[in-house]
């Protein structure tokens, strides 16, 4: 029997909306698979992009933040910050090698398990498919002109 | 002096470094002549002859101070960083290279592959032989060998312990001068050595907040290049669209970028308390980008060319992800 690679993703919830879909979801008895880790914020304005790069760093395979559904935040607009934040790290992230699709920004209501659930599902198996991101692990192959190969590893 | 009337040893060692830090310490001028007095120069590259044999028949703990400056290029970098780490009971990452990575841990972005080929076949590289550096040569005199070039550049302290950094592209002379007199105060009894792992040389807030331009509320709508504008001399440059690193950025340089028209570039490391330099300043940065819209927010990114360069040119090493990952053709993406 081979094993299936199972992907661990760290969420950032927001205490008043994607954590109570987390929540809701749960009462409701709405299954998604157990490879996120769920962290909860008071606001998605919260996250700092160093959690997000210290996930990563630390084996984390991808990274969703969520946050309530753009003018609905509690906060009055702290959401748009953290959407500007993503924007800015997924451009990074690109620079850095690391796919688009391991650090994702979902809007979710308080009201919407069922969709935070199917999100949650959707962006495990896209991760499953992209396979682990072993940061800090990956020998890097000896290249031409030193053919000696250098067995150290390499922070990427 | 020491106990048997000998004078304390000092050394000073470049690892993948531009000499800038050097430099930095010539310029203290007077003072240098109480390092000389106060000091034995032990070993010192640039300034005086010794050889690596001379620094391992030393005692180990033996030299009392030494400045080790640039970045873990190679081998032989992270050899002679183990062999004055054995040597010296004081060991001070010096300059942007030492602490954080410097400039030359931006290459971490690339492969050494890229690197090579960039040295060795650039447009402006004349090597009709293809001649590439090797590790090991049969010469008829013998085997030779040079240092192994690393995949990836690391700080000083990715490779030993450090005791104090001290950060700067290069370090501030008056900051330089500062610590000598205290290292000359604690050598004469009069005052303690700072904790260890401590910052020395420089302050513990931003440069902003040693930057005298006028700060408003930001709101940036667009983010222009320091050649294409004529910069207003009094207002803040972060407000006026351009990059400028001040608010993620050590103080202790006098803002001296900033208040002079040019963009902070954050050669003095992360400000108190930030674990990754790049994210702190991506925070402040993001933050004030005026709009609410994603497709406006993408164009206003798209001011920003080189994401990762901009906000890690002097910190790439010492970040969290420290390299780039795969040799992959980089493509921002766009889409929402």
């Amino acid at each position: 029997m081979t094993e299936q690679f199972e992907p661990v993703i760290i969420g950032f919830t927001c205490n008043w909306c994607s954590y109570r879909a987390a929540d809701l979801a749960g009462t409701a008895r709405i299954k998604y698979p157990p490879n996120i880790r769920l962290i909860r914020l008071m606001c998605s304005g919260r996250l700092d992009p160093t959690f997000v790069l210290q996930a990563l760093a630390s084996g984390a395979d991808g990274v969703m933040i969520t946050g309530c559904h753009p003018g609905e935040c509690h906060y009055l607009e702290q959401n748009y910050k953290a959407m500007r934040r993503f924007l800015l790290l997924r451009r990074m992230l690109t620079q850095m090698g690391i796919e688009p699709q391991r650090v994702k920004l979902v809007w979710a209501s308080a009201a919407e398990g069922a969709r935070l659930a199917q999100e949650i599902t959707a962006m495990v198996e896209e991760v499953r498919a992209l396979g682990p991101l072993n940061w800090g692990k990956v020998e890097v192959p000896a290249f031409s002109p030193h053919p000696s190969s250098l067995k150290e590893e390499v922070p990427a | 002096m020491s106990e048997n009337g000998s004078k304390p040893k000092f050394a000073m060692y470049w690892a993948a470094a531009c000499g800038g830090c050097e430099i930095a310490v010539l310029n203290i001028h007077e003072k240098i002549l109480d390092v000389d007095a106060n000091f034995e120069i032990v070993f010192w590259p640039v300034a005086m002859d010794a050889k690596y044999k001379d620094v391992e028949a030393m005692p180990d703990g033996s030299i009392l101070l030494t400045l080790f400056n640039g970045a873990i290029r190679n081998s032989e970098n992270e050899a002679i960083a183990r062999l004055l780490r054995r040597k010296s009971q004081i060991l001070v990452a010096f300059g942007s290279c030492a602490c954080q990575g410097g400039l030359p841990s931006l290459a971490n972005l690339g492969t050494s592959q890229a690197l090579f080929d960039a040295a060795y076949d650039g447009p402006s590289t004349d090597n009709p032989q293809g001649v590439r550096p090797q590790p090991q040569w049969a010469a008829p005199e013998g085997q030779l060998h040079i240092p192994e070039f690393y995949p990836a550049v690391k700080t000083l302290n990715q490779v030993v312990p450090v005791d104090y950094y001290m950060p700067g592209c290069p370090p501030e002379s008056p900051q330089i001068a500062a610590v000598i007199d205290l290292v000359l105060q604690v050598l004469g009894g009069k005052a303690a050595l700072p904790p260890p792992g401590a910052v020395i040389g420089a302050g513990d807030s931003t440069v902003c907040d040693e930057c005298k331009r006028a700060r408003n509320e930001k709101k940036i709508t667009q983010f222009v290049r320091i050649q294409d504008v004529q910069p207003d001399p009094a207002l803040c440059l972060l407000e006026q669209g351009l990059l400028c690193n001040g608010p993620a950025t050590r103080s202790g340089c006098g803002a001296l970028c900033p208040m002079a028209g040019a963009l902070c570039v954050g050669c003095y490391g992360p400000a108190e308390g930030v674990l990754d330099y790049g994210a702190r300043l991506m925070t402040a940065v993001a933050s004030v980008i005026d709009s609410t819209n994603p497709a406006e927010i993408e164009r206003i990114l798209d001011g920003i060319p080189d994401p990762a360069g901009a906000f890690y040119r002097f910190n790439m090493g010492g970040s969290l992800l420290r390299a780039g990952r795969l040799p992959r053709k980089s493509k921002v993406a766009h889409e929402p």
